[in-house]
């Protein structure tokens, strides 16, 4: 067993880009945005870089292939930069690229980054995936989309819980209202219009039982990281410190959609990963103990059932917990407090540092109208994929010493 | 003694009542009131004349052993492929050995029905093939406003033939070849290109048909009076009769060419109503069947006494009694193709088919035949060698294993709005196997509201992709939610 990345690696720097329908921008204009603050956050020069990591997920239909578009758009310093791509995963999978490669020692400092342009294909929602999906599977796979996918989630919890559609429909609105609340206050915010539980409740169907309004914005974005060693950033005269704490990634072996086990309701990725970082970053009692919560937001009842793969809603009580307030920015645990995907935006290779880039400017205090009361652990969720075959990365963030 | 050991048919379950094509188009061509009775069965979107020629090939071949197939006869002029067997992807689909089976075409006329099942019998009489399957279906486009729509019905018959356990022997038969064209259709094009019908009734069907019974009849020696049941398509319902009149035929002897139910079903015409025939007949009943089309095929059975304990399948009976009524010609004519609907920009995408991929997968994707580990008995429909059972994990131990008949029902579900599809919502989700074994699936033949988790589905052969760009067509199995009623 290795020893866990905690308090190993810490962030330096971070910038993130408006999220939106950035027409006027390419991916390579929304990578420099993203970069500058970030750069300039670092106090570092761009030469110090040594290394880079790159997330992107539909490269088909933005950036293309390899490690070059941000080596290009940047003009980085003939440095390695590699590509991730791991579904939704990929931005979290290219900050896990650069925080290894710094905890390791081949490097001192190094950058991640993700981007996604989304808005160029002239549809909306994601790209269909029909040829993204491999040359077997796209001879059998029904015709799906990713709202489709995760609605079918809705059902099967339904039926394992024995709680009535109508509820889990009213439950999953409060998950879109808190977010959009919480989106409003946020500039960076794709969507920034708080909305009601009616309105959600009467928005147009996209995928049984999910309406527009359980759905996340597709925007267009870049997010990304510096990171280097706790020692190096103190020597760069860095005060407040914020470590990584836990990096987990879990991926479905295919038993979900061809094992009579898995019932449905949940996300048996999330369910391991979580609790392998919350060994790894020291926490015991996560429901206690995290401070604030950026999980995978796309449709709203991914976030409902993964409060259970979190362990901290129990099983088949995550209706209750929302109901009830418990993830509201008002909360004990507040998820979303910058938006989410639903309000924030979902460019896929963005997302991951996106929800980094917000607990880090929570736990420097640096969060403006949505700050938190002295947060401690933030932890971010990525989910990609589909219910039934996906990938779950896992990162928790706190103060270096927390 | 050879003959029919089994049969087995499918009508689809989408009918449309003929009064709604009547009200929608007889501005265009008020004649067609004239046939506005009952209702015609209408393949789904997803349906063609291959996968209903496999809805009926399983029906027929249910209690029967697959294995023992040996010819593979498939009759239609309206096959998705000028250039593939169509035959032998039906032959894949109910999964019949490759070795040692002969498989066939029949194509080029509405008797390519009838002429198949002489082809059967033929090479069973001369004692080459030991068990035959015959399948016939069609799906004819029809141009709207016009008798072909009001007439015309879309459907499948399969027979299977054999000496063990024969429940219709095989007599004796009789054919007519001649160019008689009450239509054609020209290679590559849609549509039917038709005569004027009064020529075709008095001419065609009506002298025909009785001119090569009557040759039946003084070849076999036989007598009108023999029969208990005459079978023979005739779409216009006065010269049925009048058939039936000039031949000395019995209202109690003349089999419903089923115009109210299902419309003429084309190439499995014949075979279909001799299948609904069948399902009445009793021992010793004598049989009389004809197929029409640029003459004619005359063919006679005689019921054995192990009708009277053949346990029927669903046959045109059951698959009649299960109905979704389509209440809109739009819809119709949307799934016909025959508008220009748009997909949007999300149902452009049509990667190609790599041959490739289907040839090492054909057993997979054609006869959803997957996998059952011998470490641990777990089926899986799976495509890596490693068993999916975590305690097992078994590398290389699959027998295959056949899903199409098992016992499934619904884990999980959606009906989608965004998925590009000819009928939204896309209804899909994972179905488990009573048995082992689980999938994700289409659903098809059904309305989001039928959905529920837990209810019975059956596996169903569909089309999932037509590639118009290349020509090709896509197959895959589907769930269809059992609806009761």
């Amino acid at each position: 067993m290795g020893t866990g990345i905690k308090d190993k690696v810490a962030i330096i720097g971070m910038g993130c880009t408006r999220f939106g329908e950035r027409w006027d921008c390419g991916s390579e204009e929304l990578m420099v945005e993203a970069f500058q603050e970030c750069i300039s956050d670092a106090g570092i020069d761009k030469k110090q870089i040594e290394a880079a990591w790159f997330g992107s997920c539909l490269d088909e239909v933005n950036v293309g292939k390899s490690g070059l578009p941000p080596a290009i758009a940047l003009r980085l310093p003939k440095i390695g930069v590699t590509r991730t791509e791991n579904y939704c995963a990929s931005g979290t999978e290219a900050f896990r690229g650069a925080v290894y490669a710094v905890a390791s020692g081949a490097y001192d400092i190094c950058l991640a980054i993700g981007v996604e342009k989304l808005k160029d294909i002239g549809y909306a929602g994601l790209p269909d995936f029909g040829s993204g999906m491999g040359l077997t599977n796209q001879l059998w796979f029904p015709n799906m989309t990713a709202p489709g996918c995760f609605a079918m989630l809705a059902s099967a919890y339904s039926a394992k819980y024995g709680i009535p559609m109508e509820d889990i429909k009213k439950a999953m609105a409060h998950v879109s209202v808190k977010s959009h609340a919480n989106g409003a206050l946020n500039p960076k915010a794709h969507l920034r219009n708080p909305v009601t539980e009616e309105a959600v409740l009467n928005s147009p169907m996209v995928a049984y039982p999910l309406g527009l309004f359980d759905c996340c914005g597709v925007s267009d974005g870049s997010s990304c990281a510096i990171v280097t060693t706790p020692e190096i950033a103190k020597s760069l005269g860095k005060k407040d410190i914020v470590t990584v704490k836990a990096l987990q990634t879990a991926l479905s072996n295919g038993e979900e959609m061809s094992y009579n086990q898995w019932d449905g309701s949940y996300f048996t990725t999330t369910d391991k990963a979580s609790a392998l970082a919350y060994k790894e970053a020291g926490i015991k009692n996560p429901r206690e103990e995290l401070s604030m919560i950026e999980v995978h937001d796309c449709f709203s009842i991914t976030e409902l059932v993964t409060m259970e793969d979190l362990h901290i809603s129990e099983r088949g009580k995550a209706p209750k917990d929302i109901m009830d307030g418990f993830y509201d920015a008002t909360g004990k645990i507040p998820c979303q407090i910058d938006g989410g995907l639903k309000c924030f935006g979902h460019p896929i290779g963005a997302s991951g540092m996106r929800m980094i880039y917000e607990m880090y400017l929570q736990l420097l205090n640096r969060a403006d109208k949505r700050q938190l009361k002295d947060p401690r652990f933030g932890l971010t969720h990525n989910l990609g994929g589909f219910p039934f075959m996906n990938v779950c990365s896992i990162a928790i963030l706190g103060k270096h010493g927390a | 003694m050879i003959g029919i050991t089994s049969y087995g048919g499918y009508i689809p379950r989408l009918r449309i009542e003929r009064k709604i094509i009547a009200k929608t188009m007889a501005w265009y061509q008020p004649v067609i009131f004239g046939a506005a009775k009952g209702e015609k069965s209408v393949a789904n979107w997803d349906e063609d004349t291959l996968t209903m020629a496999v809805a009926a090939a399983i029906d027929c071949a249910q209690g029967k052993d697959r294995k023992k197939v040996d010819a593979v006869y498939m009759a239609s002029t309206t096959m998705p492929f000028s250039d593939r067997l169509n035959s032998d992807i039906l032959a894949t689909a109910i999964n019949v050995n490759e070795e040692g089976t002969t498989c066939a075409d029949f194509t080029g006329s509405q008797k390519a029905g009838t002429t198949a099942l002489i082809s059967g019998l033929s090479a069973l009489k001369s004692g080459d093939k030991k068990c035959a399957l015959v399948a016939a279906a069609d799906t004819r486009k029809t141009k709207m406003a016009t008798m072909s729509e009001m007439y015309l019905g879309d459907g499948a018959a399969a027979l299977l033939l054999g000496g063990d356990d024969v429940i219709a022997e095989f007599i004796d038969s009789h054919s007519i070849n001649c160019d008689f064209i009450a239509h054609y259709r020209g290679a590559g094009k849609e549509f039917d290109y038709g005569w004027e019908e009064r020529w075709i009734r008095d001419e065609g069907f009506g002298k025909i048909i009785p001119q090569a019974v009557a040759g039946f009849l003084k070849k076999t020696k036989m007598a009108i009076g023999d029969f208990a049941k005459i079978v023979y398509p005739c779409y216009f319902a006065a010269t049925h009769n009048g058939i039936a009149k000039k031949l000395g035929i019995t209202p109690e002897q003349l089999q419903s060419p089923m115009h109210e139910l299902c419309g003429d079903t084309g190439a499995a015409h014949p075979l279909l109503m001799l299948v609904a025939a069948l399902e009445t007949a009793k021992p010793g009943d004598k049989i009389l069947l004809a197929g029409f089309g640029q003459g004619c095929d005359v063919l006679c059975f005689k019921a054995t006494d192990k009708l009277a304990s053949f346990k029927g399948p669903r046959g045109v009976k059951g698959h009649l009694a299960v109905k979704r009524v389509l209440t809109s010609y739009e819809k119709f004519i949307t799934f016909r193709q025959l508008g220009e609907s748009d997909l949007g920009i999300r149902g452009e995408v049509t990667p190609n088919t790599s041959l490739t991929v289907l040839w090492r997968n054909r057993k997979k994707f054609i006869g959803l035949v997957g996998g059952k580990c011998r470490k641990c008995g777990t089926p899986q429909f799976v495509f890596t060698p490693m068993c999916v059972n975590p305690e097992c994990n078994a590398v290389g131990e699959m027998d295959p294993y056949e899903f199409t008949d098992k016992k499934a029902s619904v884990l999980m579900y959606t009906g989608d709005m965004l998925a590009a599809s000819i009928d939204p919502p896309a209804v899909y989700g994972i179905v488990t196997f009573a048995d082992g074994g689980r999938m994700l699936a289409d659903f098809t033949d059904c309305a989001l509201d039928d959905v529920k988790v837990g209810l019975p589905v059956t596996m169903a052969f569909r089309l999932r992709l037509k590639d118009d760009m290349r020509g090709f067509r896509g197959y895959f199995w589907k769930a269809v939610p059992e609806i009761v009623g």
